[in-house]
């Protein structure tokens, strides 16, 4: 797919239309953990500044895509004197597998810590035998 | 709305100026020395400091954070934050990916001579935890009328 893009090139200027229509603002990618147990995956991720309103999660059949954008109080007129942070936007997606419920994902944040839930299918869970006693 | 703390004039410029700085930090020619104080970029937690001519607001992105945990002192014009961030390992699960922060923290952030230590005070929402210095009266510049 990339090599595809690269192929294309404004017909005027020559240039890869790529580098043109790039957004300048910078995206950041929060950091994730991902742990998985016999009835699914928990994803858990920074996201500060974000709340529910703010957040965007996005399902389809195999990808998962978290966005959210940070809001920041801030006083009119404000210089940055020293940023570590230098943009309000984050981004970052996970391919998913067919063994997941996509249907069923729960997701919900507080003080900027994203949980997200996500269930295996029903058919694919460990299912333990109780052995009766007789 | 956030424009004045993010934006450094960003686009290729942007990009030329950080492949310069990681030029400079590799071949160890950093064009200004170092602060004393200064910690490597990713320390946890990222922060943000900005300025009007009446305060100066300190940013730290620290998601998940108990408020009551931290502990935040200024001295003179030295401000120091520490605390601690739980992100403990969860038990019978397996980890594919473990990028979150835990443990302890501290960071020091040398604020404008002129804040004044007696006027802080700080908030904590969505996982920004805002401190709020203002400037002494004296130093903020003052509009000379002509009579």
């Amino acid at each position: 797919m990339a090599e595809a893009r690269a192929e294309r090139k404004d017909v005027t200027t020559g240039k890869s239309t790529e580098a043109q229509q790039r957004e300048p603002e910078l995206v950041l990618r929060p950091p994730v953990d991902i742990f998985e147990d016999a009835e699914g995956i928990t994803l858990l991720s920074d996201m500060p500044g974000v709340d529910k309103e703010r957040l965007n999660l996005q399902v389809d059949k195999d990808s998962l895509l978290i966005e959210g954008e940070a809001r920041i109080e801030m006083p009119e007129g404000m210089e940055a004197l020293y940023a570590d942070v230098r943009s309000t936007r984050y981004q970052r997606s996970f391919a998913l597998s067919s063994e997941l419920e996509t249907n069923e994902i729960d997701a919900s944040i507080k003080d900027g810590v994203l949980r997200v839930r996500i269930p295996k299918r029903a058919e694919v869970r460990p299912r333990k035998i109780e052995v009766r006693a007789t | 709305m956030f424009g004045s703390l993010t934006n450094f004039g960003g686009g290729l410029f942007e990009d030329f100026r950080r492949m310069e700085e990681e030029m400079d930090a590799l071949l160890g020619r950093g064009r200004w020395p170092a602060g004393i104080r200064s910690v490597v970029r990713g320390t946890y937690p990222p922060i943000n400091v900005g300025s009007t001519p009446e305060q100066v607001d300190v940013y730290l992105f620290a998601a998940g954070l108990d408020p009551k945990t931290l502990d935040i002192s200024l001295q003179q014009n030295l401000l120091t934050v520490s605390g601690e961030r739980k992100a403990p390992v969860e038990k019978d699960v397996d980890y594919y990916r473990k990028e979150r922060f835990d443990g302890a923290f501290r960071r020091v952030i040398t604020l404008p001579e002129d804040v004044d230590p007696d006027r802080v005070d700080a908030s904590y929402r969505d996982g920004i935890l805002q401190i709020h210095i203002q400037r002494r009266e004296a130093a903020r510049p003052r509009q000379i009328e002509v009579k």
